[in-house]
């Protein structure tokens, strides 16, 4: 296994994150789970489909070899549906070692690739119940099924080398 | 029982100082410190979340679809609750032993979990703001400076932890939300790929492991008045052992030591565990405080973890790793090290270790091919109502992690008692944070460099916050110091970028770290 090799993999990575166990959080790895069944928009680069429990350490080998990255995430601070948010990389200030932010996973790409990472995107979407064993609210659906419809936009734009973000306005 | 500090004689004079890293859902940790009149240290409290509800979340469900259901409770470590489910289960379905390829199999799975959990510590070795975040510049030059001899820590710290997924990977299925281990043993063998995958670059991570243990004793050395006395404090320490004394992490009996180092109990069987330990309730915390029965709650609290399992085994049965673990002992000239920092060091002894037992695993045809599943309802260990009952005691990364079920006749668990690493640690954690404040705090202003030194000493134990979920938008400190007349006097909130703002003064962002 070569973990820094990066030939062969797909030009574009989506990563949603969080715990499908507890309502709205399971927003990330459900978007992930219905995108990746869409069609691709014709031209379309391809994607590779991740989620996980929290984003870590080895997430920033995942950004090795990608034109763009999309981060997708439940989110209690950002204004219904979702919000769309070019990241750059930045240190993380954590208590525990559990969990860190998109910022800080770059940063870490930085440290031991020595150079940037590829375009990060954070698409952020509203949430608000986190009740344990309970199924995603009804309100977050129809944040989701609008986050997706963004989706689809960004997939076509990401045709070419530097996509062009299609507008956040839901 | 009130412990030195923790309760004061009159609370009503006191201010609070608030140190509140918000998780996400059900509460959040937080460290209270009330000062007196002359900015005294008089109590200091950690809370900490508990993982409150999860025990009725199982309870009625399937027993089959707990291993895999208790996987959601932490992300950090899923793999150890995978696996102490399965080894509960076992006893339900009368699985005693399992399979040698089962056994096998599952202790791959475990040691490559606590590898890669301890190489997230080994990452943040070079981070010295995180591990190790301390206001004094001669102490962060000391540290640089070893970080600075090792330029490739972050890379191989994430290496390290990208080989430990991997071990998980090729064991459970997925490197998340496994599915490898069942009651009775596992689902499937290693394949021939996944095996030739991880032989590849055993050699490249028994190095790094080495590096690893090398950084941890450098910075002890180099700067041992802080390293040997921040946040210590002597106690008892708790862990699994082999039959034969040796660290274990997969399954042994129970050992507890006391502060000289003098064996208090020794082998005491995993099912024992309830005539072992109790839990005390108080009031100001939902977690509760586990303590010795035979000891009582005022002095048989214990700690768990790297630095007890190191120091409670008689040997370690890998080469390196021994030789890594007498230096430590020696390091503590013939007493216990209980200093706080002294758990990374540990960390780094067992990141060696589990390294050198995955390469014996690797070698061995019994995870490649042979008897997967074991089982016979007739032997089945059944409790004193007459329902089955297992108990499945692990050495997680943090600690000794407990699960404890029964089984009704429709195969619906009945009762489940968890208690997980950050819970034993519970009186420890509180233990260190006073020591932090006795040493730093009193007599002194409430300054960023001074809090940090609480939150080093949080971290050196990496409390599990398992429960919490991970929406975004969380401020993850939220610092609020309360005057005597009950009436808040400052407010902080950090971001994660490590950058305060004080809210009530609407002053933006006024220092970084």
């Amino acid at each position: 296994m070569n973990q820094m090799v990066t030939a062969g993999v797909a030009p574009l990575l989506v990563l949603g994150w969080g715990n499908p166990s507890r309502g709205d959080d399971a927003l990330g790895p459900e978007f992930v789970a219905r995108a990746s069944a869409l069609p691709p928009p014709p031209g379309a680069p391809a994607v590779e489909w991740l989620t996980d429990f929290q984003l870590q350490v080895e997430h920033a080998l995942d950004l090795a070899g990608r034109s763009q990255v999309l981060f997708v995430d439940a989110s209690v601070s950002c204004a219904a549906p979702f919000q769309v948010e070019v990241l750059r990389s930045a240190s993380d200030h954590a208590l525990t070692s559990h969990a860190m932010a998109p910022q800080a996973v770059m940063q870490v790409f930085e440290r031991i690739h020595g150079s940037a990472p590829p375009p990060c995107t954070l698409l952020a979407i509203s949430a608000r119940e986190f009740e344990l064993g309970s199924a995603i609210s009804a309100d977050a659906q129809g944040h989701l099924a609008q986050a997706l419809a963004w989706f689809d936009g960004w997939w076509s734009a990401c045709r070419g080398t530097e996509p062009a973000l299609p507008s956040t306005d839901a | 029982m009130a412990f030195d500090l923790e309760t004061a004689s009159e609370p009503g004079k006191l201010r609070r100082v608030a140190i509140d890293p918000v998780s996400r859902v059900e509460g959040h940790g937080k460290v209270t410190l009330l000062l007196d009149e002359h900015n005294r240290v008089q109590q200091a409290r950690l809370h900490i979340v508990e993982f409150r509800g999860f025990e009725k979340f199982i309870e009625g469900r399937p027993y089959w679809e707990v291993p895999v259901m208790v996987q959601r409770l932490c992300g950090i470590c899923p793999v150890s609750h995978h696996l102490a489910a399965s080894k509960a289960f076992d006893r339900v379905v009368g699985a005693m032993p399992i399979t040698a390829s089962a056994g096998k199999i599952r202790r791959l799975m475990h040691y490559g979990q606590v590898m890669q959990s301890n190489a997230l510590h080994f990452f943040h070795l070079s981070s010295p703001d995180l591990l190790f975040g301390f206001d004094s510049e001669v102490n962060r030059r000391n540290i640089i400076g070893v970080a600075e001899k090792h330029p490739d820590i972050a890379r191989k710290g994430v290496l390290l932890r990208k080989f430990g997924q991997e071990v998980i990977r090729a064991t459970a299925g997925k490197r998340v939300h496994g599915t490898g281990s069942v009651p009775g043993g596992v689902n499937k063998h290693v394949s021939a790929a996944d095996h030739a995958l991880l032989k590849a670059d055993l050699g490249k991570m028994r190095d790094f492991a080495q590096d690893a243990v090398t950084i941890a004793k450098q910075l002890h050395a180099q700067n041992p008045a802080l390293y040997d006395h921040f946040g210590a404090f002597r106690s008892s320490m708790m862990s699994l052992v082999a039959p034969d004394g040796a660290l274990e992490l997969y399954d042994g009996d129970l050992r507890v030591r006391d502060a000289s180092g003098a064996t208090i109990v020794d082998h005491v069987p995993d099912q024992d565990y309830l005539n072992l330990i109790e839990e005390e309730v108080r009031p100001w915390t939902y977690m509760k405080f586990p303590y010795l029965k035979a000891i009582g709650p005022d002095t048989g609290w214990y700690r768990v973890g790297p630095l007890a399992r190191v120091q409670n085994c008689d040997y370690i049965g890998t080469s390196l790793a021994e030789r890594e673990r007498r230096e430590f002992v020696d390091w503590g000239r013939g007493e216990p090290i209980h200093a706080t920092l002294a758990y990374h060091w540990a960390r780094m002894i067992e990141v060696l270790h589990t390294i050198e037992v995955i390469g014996e695993l690797l070698d061995d045809p019994d995870i490649l091919a042979g008897e997967r599943m074991a089982g016979d309802p007739a032997r089945a260990q059944r409790h004193a109502n007459g329902e089955r009952e297992g108990i499945g005691v692990i050495e997680a990364p943090r600690g000794t992690l407990i699960h404890h079920y029964r089984v009704g006749d429709d195969d619906l668990v009945t009762m489940c008692n968890l208690i997980v690493s950050t819970t034993h640690n519970n009186q420890a954690m509180n233990e260190a944070v006073r020591s932090v404040a006795r040493q730093y705090f009193d007599g002194r202003a409430i300054t960023e460099g001074l809090l940090n030194h609480i939150e080093v000493a949080i971290r050196a134990y990496d409390p599990c916050l398992s429960c919490a979920t991970h929406a975004l938008g969380q401020m993850p400190l939220d610092v609020v110091l309360i005057g005597a007349d009950g009436s808040a006097v400052d407010h902080v909130l950090r971001s994660h970028t490590g950058d305060w703002s004080r809210p009530q003064a609407g002053a933006p962002s006024t220092a970084t770290r």
